[in-house]
């Protein structure tokens, strides 16, 4: 699925090292032209747009820390976005916490999440994995639409941005979009570090074969329940920036249709790829803003696009670009 | 009035009611799941979306072939059933050699599609659907009041399982079904046109969601988000159950229904999640569900 890059030039013939060489450096020359492209973005683009794409990314690149890199289906992810965006809507909003303070609370709040729904998911395997997520993300729902914090179908209104670290103007649109696109950054380090760190890697042979990574004494249990975790957590930030950049969190965020979207943002853009996440994203977002405009049901274009990516496109935009001549230059 | 731990009786006898007939639904729908699962190695997310299909069906039927809910309730089932075993043969076979997780996301696609289609054709509101002529009205039992109707679902979805548990366990068509879930190489070896079998059951088990949809029209109304409203939980429904048993899929459909009917009684706020919450228990105490085999 993902390319072994940790070869290292020494033991390669020169003729190698020098095509090693030249890919890293042709893979710096566009890290920085993306870098670029991020940080003008907001003086061509709507920033709430490109700050809604954002969040999106990291949520999906978030649930492909599950779904890519150790092979679990969660089918509940809306409950750490959704739920992480009540908890700092409500930090910031009732307890007049600091922006920084009120994601971290989000962060922390969606990790609680993630540990009690893995405990529970991580019993069975596969298909029932996703049946079990969906349905305490279900149970989820169900709490948010009954608990007084939440405030029911009408959700928290007007959440105040406020001030990060008490001296940036948080309501001022660029100052906003900086912040996303810095925690993005950090969240897509943080996944990178993760997936490949030891730890990611016997996730990785998790994925691959199970029982055999039992079979060679690592506890799987507490792996899956690690990865599962930390991706809960990354979903929390996500959908912690979210609240503050729309400034309300509401139902449709903790709801089934939301994990589908990120289940789909992913397959999309190419599961197990560390940048397809973002396409998908980027993809998704575009095609709802559009047709939104149009009044046509988003459902069924989604529903369609998840059947011929199912049946046609396995491996995503990005998985097809890798495979690809030019992608394998790379 | 009589009472019951300190509930009116009549209040528990109904909420016991409309708790049987959730679980007659449940019923239905998880042991159309665990057919198509024994067999596919699937999951058909599309179940939801498929028992409202049957609902719609009875409802177009009416609407536009003025044909009422006795011959509905035959071909209804039908017309989804074939519509399920051709989607098998278009699409679903593509992916018997992939991660089952494929089937999953596939018909959770045709799942959405279905809905926002018919979302799109007849809006979010349900439609009505007329009760028939010979089951409307309702009988005093002397300690409650029954509406026929109800009574009748309870009864026929009662014999629907069991002539189903019955195809299944009892005949020779079943016994093919059976030995092809245990290995279908050897039985395709044997003789036994494999194909064809997938193709029927999937259509079986479509049609199953289809008759649950065509019973559930005069209750509920005809909306197009009846199906993913009630799907999730049958999810939980089979968590509960383990799909390894027919007949486990049939009792655990009944017991949860009943169980979500009490806590309506006792505890009305937890009747919504009271499902999950018991499938949460039984993950903790059985991961592999009550009538489940450790997978």
């Amino acid at each position: 699925m993902s390319r072994s890059t940790s070869t290292s030039t020494a033991t390669m013939t020169p003729l190698a090292a020098g095509r090693q060489k030249s890919r890293t450096t042709l893979r710096l020359v566009l890290a920085v032209i993306a870098l670029g492209l991020l940080l003008a973005a907001p003086f061509f683009v709507y920033p709430i747009f490109l700050m809604k794409v954002l969040c999106f990314a990291l949520f999906a690149c978030a649930f492909n820390v599950l779904l890519g890199y150790t092979g679990l289906l969660s089918f509940g992810h809306a409950t750490f976005f959704g739920g992480a965006a009540y908890f700092t809507a409500h930090a910031v909003k009732e307890w007049g916490f600091p922006p920084e303070l009120g994601i971290l609370v989000g962060v922390a709040g969606a990790a609680l999440l993630g540990l009690v729904m893995g405990l529970l998911a991580i019993r069975r395997q596969g298909i029932y994995f996703a049946m079990i997520t969906l349905a305490l993300s279900q149970m989820f729902f169900f709490f948010c639409l009954q608990a007084e914090f939440t405030k029911g179908e009408d959700g928290i209104q007007s959440v105040p941005r406020g001030h990060l670290l008490g001296v940036i103007d948080l309501s001022q649109p660029l100052a906003m979009y900086y912040l996303v696109a810095f925690t993005f950054l950090l969240g897509l380090f943080l996944i990178w570090r993760f997936v490949h760190s030891p730890f990611g890697m016997v996730l990785k042979s998790i994925r691959e074969n199970e029982a055999r990574a039992t079979s060679l004494g690592y506890s799987v249990a507490r792996y899956k329940l690690g990865a599962f975790v930390f991706s809960a957590a990354l979903a929390g930030l996500a959908g912690g920036l979210k609240a503050l950049v729309f400034q309300f969190a509401t139902l449709t965020d903790v709801s089934w249709q939301m994990s589908g979207e990120v289940i789909l943002m992913t397959l999309l853009g190419g599961i197990g790829t560390m940048l397809g996440p973002v396409f998908g994203a980027g993809l998704v977002v575009t095609l709802g803003n559009y047709l939104a405009t149009t009044g046509f049901p988003v459902t069924i274009i989604t529903g369609v696009v998840f059947m011929v990516c199912v049946l046609l496109f396995r491996r995503g935009i990005i998985g097809e670009f890798n495979a690809s001549r030019f992608g394998r230059k790379l | 009035m009589t009472m019951i731990f300190g509930v009116p009786v009549q209040a528990l006898l109904g909420q016991l009611l409309i708790g049987l007939i959730n679980g007659s639904f449940y019923a239905l729908l998880s042991l159309g799941l665990a057919i198509i699962f024994g067999l596919l190695r699937m999951i058909n997310f599309a179940h939801g979306a498929q028992y409202m299909l049957g609902a719609f069906a009875a409802y177009l039927l009416l609407h536009f072939a003025g044909i009422g809910y006795w011959p509905a309730l035959i071909l209804a089932p039908l017309i989804v059933g074939v519509l399920g075993a051709v989607t098998e043969r278009l699409f679903l076979r593509r992916l018997y050699d992939l991660d089952p997780l494929y089937g999953l996301l596939f018909t959770f696609g045709l799942a959405l599609t279905l809905e926002g289609s018919f979302r799109y054709l007849y809006g979010a509101s349900g439609q009505p659907y007329a009760t028939p002529a010979a089951l409307a009205g309702g009988t005093n039992l002397g300690f409650m009041f029954l509406p026929i109707y109800r009574g009748w679902v309870v009864v026929v979805s009662l014999i629907v399982c069991l002539a189903t548990w019955f195809l299944i366990e009892k005949t020779k068509l079943g016994a093919y079904l059976r030995a092809a879930t245990e290995n279908a190489t050897l039985v395709q070896a044997f003789g036994v046109n494999v194909p064809v079998l997938l193709t029927f059951t999937y259509g079986l088990g479509v049609a199953l969601a289809a008759f649950a949809g065509v019973l559930a029209a005069p209750i509920y109304q005809v909306s197009p988000l009846m199906g993913s409203n009630i799907i999730i939980v049958v999810f939980a429904v089979v968590v509960v159950g383990g799909m390894g048993s027919i007949m486990g899929a049939i009792v655990t459909g009944y017991m949860l229904g009943i169980a979500e009917g009490l806590t309506k009684v006792f505890y009305p706020e937890a009747s919504n999640i009271v499902i999950f919450v018991i499938m949460a228990i039984v993950l903790l105490i059985r991961p592999a569900g009550l009538f489940g085999r450790e997978a």
